[in-house]
C-alpha cells in the first residue's frame, strides 16, 4: 500500500460534555454564548488516525468542514496534526440544514476530487445523528463501514474492526476507495503544540459557497432536510432524584447514612 | 393498506431486545393509524424466529439466504430496498445499534425516504411524522418534525420502550420471501468476530460499583477513587471516555459498547450520563451521584445526587466509611 490521498470531514462543535448548557429564546436550540467551540470528538480520532495512516503509507491529507468562519480554528488544529490541505464551505442559507443536508454539500464538494479514503466522526456531538458518513457514501457510491476501531491495509483493500455492543467487534474486508466512520478510542490522539497551530496559520484554507457547489437554498436549509427542530426541551427525570446539599462534610455523612441504612456497609 | 415494516435484529442465533421494543411500539401506533405491523428477519436459518415474531405482528417475512449468515448492510439495503419499494410501507424501524447505524441511512438515502435517527419516541400528528431525540450528549431532548413524505423511515434508541407482549398475539402470516442475491457484488465481506478480551474483574458480579466519568480529569486521580471503592467493598468501573483515553481496561467499562450491571448501589462520580452509560447501569437498586453540573442527565436515573466538585466529596467521604468499618471491627 503506498501513497493514499484521504479526505477529513470534520465539525466545529461546542463543548458540552462538562458544561451546564441552556435552551435559547428559539426554544428550539441551545445558548452558545459562553461555550467553547472545538473539533467534535470522533473527528478528532479521525483526522488522528488520517495522520498516522499518512506517516505510515505516504499521500495526502484534505480535510474539509461546513460551517461558519469560526470553524476555522477546527481546521488549523488539522493542518497542524499534519493534513495538506483544508476546504471550509460556509454560507449564510446553510443554516436550518441537518446532518443529511450537510452530506449533500460534502458530496458536491468532494466528488470531483480524487481520493483512497474518507474518514469521518461516527457522530457529531451536537445532533448525534451519526448518518452524514453512511450518507454521503450513498451519494458517492462507494462501499462504508461505521464505528471503526481499528483500520489496516492488505492486498489493496482496507480491513477494518467495527465495534458491535457489548465489547465485541467484527472485522470486515472492504474494496478502496472507501468511507470509514471513526469511534473513539480507536488512537490516541497526539497533542498539538502552539508552535504548530502557528506554523498552520500560514496554509490557505480555501472558502466555498453553495454557489461555488452549485447547490441552491432549497437543496440544503430546512427545505433540503430530513428533519426540523421544532422545540427543546429537558428530558424528563425517570427517577426522583433527591439532592443532598451542605458542607462537604454533611453530604458525606448523609452518604454514610443512607448507605448504612440499607446495609451498605 | 398502511404499513409499519420492522426489522428484526439478531445476533448468535437470538432475537435481541430491540426487536420487541420496535414492534411493540409499531403495535402501539398501528391501533391509532389502523395499520398492520409487518416484520421482516434476514438470515441463514431463520425459520425458528417466525413463531415468536409472529405474536407481535401481522405478518412475518423470512428472507433465507446463505450469504445472509453473518450482518452485512450492502446484503441487507439490496433486500430492504426492494422490499420497501414494493411494500411502500407509511413507516419502516431499524434499531439504532451497531447494525443499525451500519444501515439505515445509506438505505434512506438511496429510496429518498426521510430518516429520523436515534428516536425515543414517534408520533403522527395532522399527518405529519414528528419524532423526539436527544442532542448534546443526552442534556435537551427535542421535538423535530419529519419532511412530509408518503414513506418514513426511524431508527429507535435501544431501551426507549418498554416490551408488552400483545394479549392475544396478533398471529401473523409467515411469509417466505425469495430475493435473488446473485447480482449482488460484494464490496465488503465479512472476516469474523472477535469476543471482548478476557478482564481480570468482572464488574457485573459487584454488589458495589464506584464508576468515574470525564470528571475525574486526570489519571493521576484514579487512586483516590481506586481507594474509596476498597472501602466501601465495592469495584471501580467507568465511563466510555475514560477507556478510550486508557486510564482503565474495557472490561470496566459500564454502558451499551461495555458492560450491563445492576448492582446494590452505583456511586456515579463525575459522570454526565450519556444514554450509552445510562442504558448500562439504569437496572442498579440504589444510585447516587456527585456532579459538578446540576443540569447532568445522570440525576434523572439516581436517587440521590450531590452538585459538587467530587474531588471535595471523595476524602471525606473515604474517611467516614472507614471509620464506621473501624467502629464494626
Amino acid at each position: 500500500m503506498v501513497c493514499l490521498d484521504i479526505i477529513v470531514c470534520v465539525k466545529h462543535v461546542p463543548e458540552t460534555a462538562e458544561a451546564e448548557i441552556r435552551i435559547d429564546a428559539s426554544g428550539r436550540d441551545i445558548e452558545k454564548q459562553g461555550l467553547v467551540f472545538d473539533i467534535n470528538e470522533w473527528d478528532e480520532y479521525a483526522i488522528e488516525e488520517a495522520v498516522r495512516i499518512k506517516e505510515k503509507f505516504g499521500g495526502t491529507i484534505t480535510v474539509i468542514t461546513v460551517g461558519p468562519e469560526d470553524a476555522d480554528s477546527t481546521l488549523r488544529k488539522c493542518l497542524a496534526r499534519g493534513a495538506d490541505r483544508a476546504i471550509r464551505v460556509t454560507d449564510p442559507k446553510i443554516s436550518g440544514s441537518d446532518a443529511y443536508a450537510i452530506a449533500k454539500i460534502l458530496y458536491n464538494v468532494i466528488k470531483g476530487m480524487r481520493f483512497d479514503l474518507i474518514l469521518t466522526g461516527v457522530q457529531a456531538s451536537d445532533d448525534e445523528s451519526a448518518l452524514v458518513g453512511p450518507v454521503l457514501a450513498e451519494m458517492l457510491g462507494i462501499p462504508h463501514a461505521t464505528m471503526i476501531k481499528r483500520i489496516e491495509f492488505r492486498d489493496g483493500k482496507a480491513i477494518v474492526n467495527r465495534e458491535l455492543e457489548g465489547g465485541f467487534e467484527e472485522v470486515l474486508e472492504v474494496d478502496l476507495p472507501a468511507l470509514f466512520t471513526i469511534q473513539t478510542g480507536i488512537n490516541e490522539p497526539r497533542y498539538v503544540s502552539i508552535m504548530a497551530i502557528r506554523r498552520a496559520m500560514q496554509k490557505e484554507i480555501k472558502v466555498l459557497s453553495l454557489m461555488d457547489l452549485g447547490l441552491s437554498e432549497e437543496d440544503v436549509s430546512e427545505t433540503g432536510s430530513w428533519i426540523r427542530v421544532k422545540e427543546m426541551f429537558t428530558p424528563p427525570a425517570e427517577k426522583k432524584v433527591e439532592f443532598i446539599s451542605g458542607s462537604p462534610n454533611e453530604v458525606a455523612s448523609r452518604i454514610v447514612e443512607i448507605l448504612r441504612r440499607r446495609g451498605l456497609i | 393498506m398502511v404499513e409499519i415494516l420492522v426489522l428484526a435484529e439478531h445476533r448468535g442465533g437470538q432475537l435481541r431486545d430491540i426487536t420487541f421494543e420496535m414492534l411493540t411500539k409499531a403495535i402501539n401506533l398501528s391501533s391509532k393509524l389502523g395499520a398492520e405491523v409487518i416484520s421482516i428477519v434476514l438470515g441463514k436459518d431463520v425459520k425458528s424466529f417466525a413463531p415468536t415474531l409472529a405474536e407481535y405482528s401481522n405478518r412475518v417475512l423470512l428472507v433465507e439466504n446463505p450469504l445472509f449468515e453473518h450482518f452485512n448492510s450492502d446484503l441487507y439495503q439490496e433486500v430492504l430496498s426492494r422490499v420497501i419499494r414494493e411494500l411502500k410501507p407509511l413507516l419502516t424501524l431499524i434499531g439504532h445499534t451497531s447494525y443499525g447505524i451500519e444501515l439505515a441511512p445509506r438505505l434512506a438515502a438511496s429510496l429518498n425516504i426521510p430518516l429520523a435517527t436515534d428516536c425515543i419516541d414517534i408520533t403522527f400528528e395532522n399527518n405529519s411524522l414528528i419524532v423526539t431525540r436527544q442532542m448534546y450528549g443526552g442534556k435537551v431532548n427535542v421535538r423535530a418534525v419529519v419532511r412530509r413524505s408518503e414513506s418514513y423511515m426511524v431508527t429507535v434508541r435501544q431501551g426507549s420502550f418498554m416490551v408488552q407482549k400483545p394479549s392475544p398475539p396478533l398471529g401473523g402470516r409467515i411469509e417466505e420471501l425469495s430475493i435473488p442475491m446473485e447480482r449482488v457484488v460484494l464490496r465488503k465481506r465479512f472476516i469474523k468476530y472477535v469476543p471482548p478480551p478476557p478482564g481480570g474483574v468482572d464488574i457485573t458480579a459487584a454488589d458495589i460499583i464506584v464508576s468515574i466519568g470525564r470528571g475525574i480529569k486526570d489519571k493521576s486521580n484514579i487512586p483516590l477513587v481506586e481507594d474509596l471503592a476498597k472501602s466501601l467493598g465495592g469495584v471501580l468501573a467507568c465511563t466510555r471516555p475514560i477507556v478510550d483515553k486508557g486510564w482503565l481496561p474495557s472490561d470496566r467499562q459500564v454502558g451499551i459498547s461495555g458492560k450491563t450491571v445492576k448492582p446494590k448501589l452505583y456511586l456515579a462520580l463525575g459522570i454526565s450520563g450519556s444514554f450509552q452509560h445510562i442504558l448500562g447501569m439504569r437496572g442498579s437498586e440504589l444510585v447516587i451521584s456527585v456532579n459538578k453540573d446540576p443540569k447532568a442527565p445522570i440525576f434523572g436515573y439516581s436517587d440521590y445526587g450531590v452538585v459538587e466538585d467530587l474531588f471535595k466529596i471523595i476524602p471525606v467521604l473515604k474517611m467516614k466509611i472507614d471509620e464506621v468499618r473501624a467502629r464494626k471491627e
